[in-house]
């Protein structure tokens, strides 16, 4: 049976909304990973990365998430990053 | 063979002492020999919602510091045969005692009793680390909410990190009406999230208020929808599987209400 008044509104359950929430909450919660690590990880990523080529420091994304875990069992932390390129160097090799 | 059971949340207020009494409580009734110690050094509270505030002569603290015997701090519940409680320190802080010192205690009063329950402090600090040392197993009791949930799986990491391996889980205070419009997490949104057994479900009962009140725990009232569910869960911890507690639910008038009109129209 549909939600007659659910029809009207187009707010998620609000126990979905907290199930969300507690999932990614935990996946930094379990890791253990600090803002400041994060932020370290971030320099140390750009410092090796800027040696080969050239990237858009700006528009980097270094993040924490979860994915399926191989075994499909559950999820796993997964550390992602998306680093944009603007050049590769011209003097390599 | 005697077992120390650690009744731990993380998140203060989610129900470890009403728990810890009702399991006392429920297993003496069930015929076992229980001591329920209140391991909250300094925040006393396991005597009164046990009704035993008047009778707390000596305490934990005591016994481990030798100023009396164990069998003269433990106090007989006389409403139920093979029930004791060993109460906390109220004048003391948690560093008073070491984990060692609790393990020891704990050894002792296996020798006495069937089941030890331990009502463990709120947060992840000296007092949890205490309370857990001598334990064999560990319950972790929650409440649907983000934050008790979210403590809840801090605790399990620290529990497993502490060899003890496989907690169960209590989820307290749901209720029925509120899971079903999807407004509160059911138990299938908590074990997902924290990934361990489920030991059982007590439904938000006013009967828990009224029973600390009076401080007679719910597990032997009959009328008591939460009291159900302690003894279900008691019967669990003795090894008899009984199926998990049909949350009763409070929207059944008006669905009923609401189907009477849909024939009418």
């Amino acid at each position: 049976m549909l939600d007659f008044f659910g029809l009207f509104s187009n707010k998620r359950q609000s126990s979905k909304v907290a199930v969300d929430r507690l999932k990614l909450v935990l996946v930094h919660d379990r890791v253990n990973c600090s803002t400041q690590v994060l932020e370290m990880l971030k320099t140390d990523i750009i410092r090796v990365i800027s040696n080969y080529m050239e990237i858009d420091e700006e528009e980097l994304d270094i993040k924490i998430t979860q994915t399926e875990s191989e075994d499909k069992k559950g999820s796993v932390p997964m550390l992602y990053a998306n680093i944009p390129i603007k050049s590769m160097h011209k003097n390599q090799g | 063979m005697s077992e120390v059971i650690v009744v731990t949340s993380g998140k203060g207020g989610v129900g470890k002492t009403t728990t810890s009494a009702n399991l006392g409580a429920g297993l003496a009734v069930a015929g076992k020999r229980v001591a329920v110690v209140d391991a909250d050094i300094g925040l006393r509270n396991l005597d009164v919602v046990l009704g035993l505030e008047n009778r707390v002569v000596y305490n934990l603290i005591d016994v481990i510091e030798g100023n009396c015997r164990l069998k003269n701090a433990l106090i007989k519940d006389k409403r139920y045969e093979n029930l004791y409680l060993l109460p906390a320190a109220q004048t003391r802080d948690k560093d008073a005692v070491s984990p060692e010192q609790m393990q020891k205690l704990c050894e002792n009063l296996k020798e006495e009793f069937d089941y030890v329950i331990l009502d463990c402090p709120a947060g992840i600090e000296q007092g949890f680390k205490n309370a857990i040392a001598g334990a064999d197993k560990a319950i972790v009791v929650t409440t649907p909410e983000v934050s008790a949930v979210r403590d809840a799986d801090r605790i399990i990491g620290l529990l497993e990190a502490n060899e003890l391996k496989n907690p169960q889980l209590i989820l307290n205070r749901i209720r029925a009406d509120m899971v079903k419009r999807g407004d509160m997490m059911s138990l299938e949104d908590v074990t997902e999230i924290l990934a361990i057994k489920t030991l059982g479900i007590v439904p938000d009962d006013e009967s828990i208020v009224v029973s600390s009140n009076r401080g007679e725990p719910a597990v032997t009232d009959e009328n008591s929808k939460a009291g159900q569910a302690y003894r279900n869960i008691t019967q669990r911890i003795i090894g008899n599987n009984v199926p998990l507690l049909e949350l009763e639910d409070n929207e059944k008038f008006m669905d009923k209400l609401k189907k009477l009109f849909r024939f009418g129209n």
